[in-house]
């Protein structure tokens, strides 16, 4: 009995629509959200995350309104990212029902918007969310603006950064993973769990359900994030548990 | 019989609106108010003090908006359930911020998880996030229909060490053994977030609802 390793299926949304992409492009529709995030819940999801890749207002606008949706219906966590720029920014999705936002681009930019939104809001709402690829053998470095700008810092280094500015949680996602199906980069995961005192959640490249346990076991993390397994039915959020806690893993049955 | 109205009470500190919403859908006949107004608090039947962020600017906004008086008003007669930091803010004393004086509803004191470690020695998160089991070490009429040991929704990095055992329904471990659930009489209050651990939390928010305050 202790504190479960948690699966967090994510929604890509797009202009209202659940939306799936391969290595960032190639987008397939999956569904309605407030319809998903539903299902998900009654599967026995431990939190949901949502990414608005919406680049226009209207979206953003929709976006809250889908945020409301699911709040009133959903309950547990619910983590709202993309395109979180400003303390207001954050507060209007707190009011709309997000209890944890996700911040990339911003933090970027802005470090210190990072300790001024835990400062305002604590560090339990803040996550910062990592794209990082890698560039050496040794050496990954994280990219923002949906994986479009590269910035040339150091991932480890910049996680480790973004824990002591009042992070409350790293969403590390590996570009050179996503959507490949091939399975985490458990070496990054694990040279970051290992860096940060804060929880880790684990994102990019889940094609089977080993995948997920080899996320935890291997890569230390402390969640696991997976989309389109999920949103193709090709396995149901029990199903994965059920793997993951026959593997030995502590899981909310 | 359940409430005809529950106050949750807001002090400007964030997301109140999860827990009025669990509420509301545990018991869509309830009257559910988020409100800072002392009046208003006190003429509703029950009365939640719910609670995100550091404590302290819960405390201050809480002493600030004069409502450390309405909630204990609250307490002689009403079912008051503390959440996460509105347990915290119950307590005499908490570590956080410096050291932050509380409202003293409550022996005890708030610490820090500092350093853990699990059981095979391996260096524990903080903050504690995520779903663990709670033990129910007391009867109460919260506890109805949970089963003994279900998960709830963490998010804490500092947990309550309350001096009197007995004011103790429920306990949780993690790396260290803490208390997840205090009561006394007719005020109750936890440390997960029951409006976000799904089937439990909200047969625990429905058990709240329907409890007239006695043991």
């Amino acid at each position: 009995m202790a504190l479960a390793k948690r699966i967090i299926p994510c929604l890509d949304v797009d202009n209202g629509r659940v939306v799936k992409g391969v290595n960032f492009v190639d987008i397939r529709d999956a569904g309605d959200p407030v319809e998903v995030a539903r299902r998900y819940n009654a599967e026995g999801a431990d939190e949901i995350t949502m990414l608005d890749i919406t680049a226009t207002h209207e979206g953003r606008d929709t976006m809250i309104e889908t945020v409301k949706a699911i709040a009133g219906e959903v309950f547990i966590p619910l983590t709202v990212g993309g395109g979180i720029r400003t303390l207001d920014d954050i507060r209007n999705m707190l009011n709309a029902g997000a209890d944890k936002v996700s911040i990339n681009s911003a933090a970027v930019k802005d470090p210190d918007f990072v300790r001024a939104a835990s400062e305002r809001f604590g560090a339990q709402c803040i996550v910062v969310a990592i794209d990082a690829k890698k560039v050496d053998d040794e050496r990954w470095e994280i990219f923002t603006h949906g994986g479009r700008n590269a910035t040339g810092i150091d991932a480890i280094e910049w996680a480790v950064k973004m824990d002591q500015f009042g992070a409350g949680e790293i969403l590390l996602t590996s570009m050179d993973r996503d959507g490949t199906k091939n399975g985490f980069d458990n070496e990054l995961n694990r040279r970051i769990t290992e860096q940060v005192k804060i929880p880790l959640i684990a994102s990019g490249g889940v094609g089977n359900l080993d995948h997920l346990v080899d996320g935890v076991l291997q890569g230390g993390a402390d969640a696991v994030l997976a989309a389109s397994i999920f949103h193709f039915a090709e396995y149901s959020i029990h199903q994965a548990k059920e793997h993951m806690a026959a593997a030995g893993i502590e899981m909310r049955l | 019989m359940t409430s005809k109205s529950v106050a949750v009470i807001d002090y400007g500190m964030g997301n109140l609106h999860s827990a009025a919403k669990a509420l509301q859908h545990v018991s869509p006949e309830t009257k559910v108010v988020v409100t800072s107004d002392a009046r208003t608090i006190l003429s509703c039947d029950h009365v939640i003090v719910p609670g995100v962020g550091a404590i302290r600017d819960c405390v201050g906004e809480i002493l600030r908006l004069e409502l450390g008086q309405v909630i204990a008003e609250a307490m002689k007669n009403k079912p008051v359930l503390g959440i996460c930091i509105g347990m915290q803010t119950f307590m005499d004393h908490s570590d956080e911020n410096g050291g932050v004086d509380c409202l003293g509803f409550f022996a005890g004191q708030v610490h820090h998880f500092g350093e853990i470690f699990d059981e095979n020695g391996q260096a524990l998160k903080v903050p504690h996030m995520g779903w663990n089991n709670v033990f129910q070490r007391e009867p109460h009429p919260l506890w109805n229909n949970i089963a003994d040991g279900s998960r709830f929704y963490f998010v804490h990095s500092y947990y309550v060490e309350c001096d009197d055992e007995n004011e103790v329904a429920g306990t949780c471990n993690y790396g260290l053994p803490f208390d997840a659930v205090i009561f006394r009489d007719n005020i109750a209050a936890t440390q997960f977030h029951p409006e976000k651990s799904s089937t439990a939390g909200l047969q625990l928010l429905s058990n709240f609802l329907a409890w007239d305050g006695t043991l």
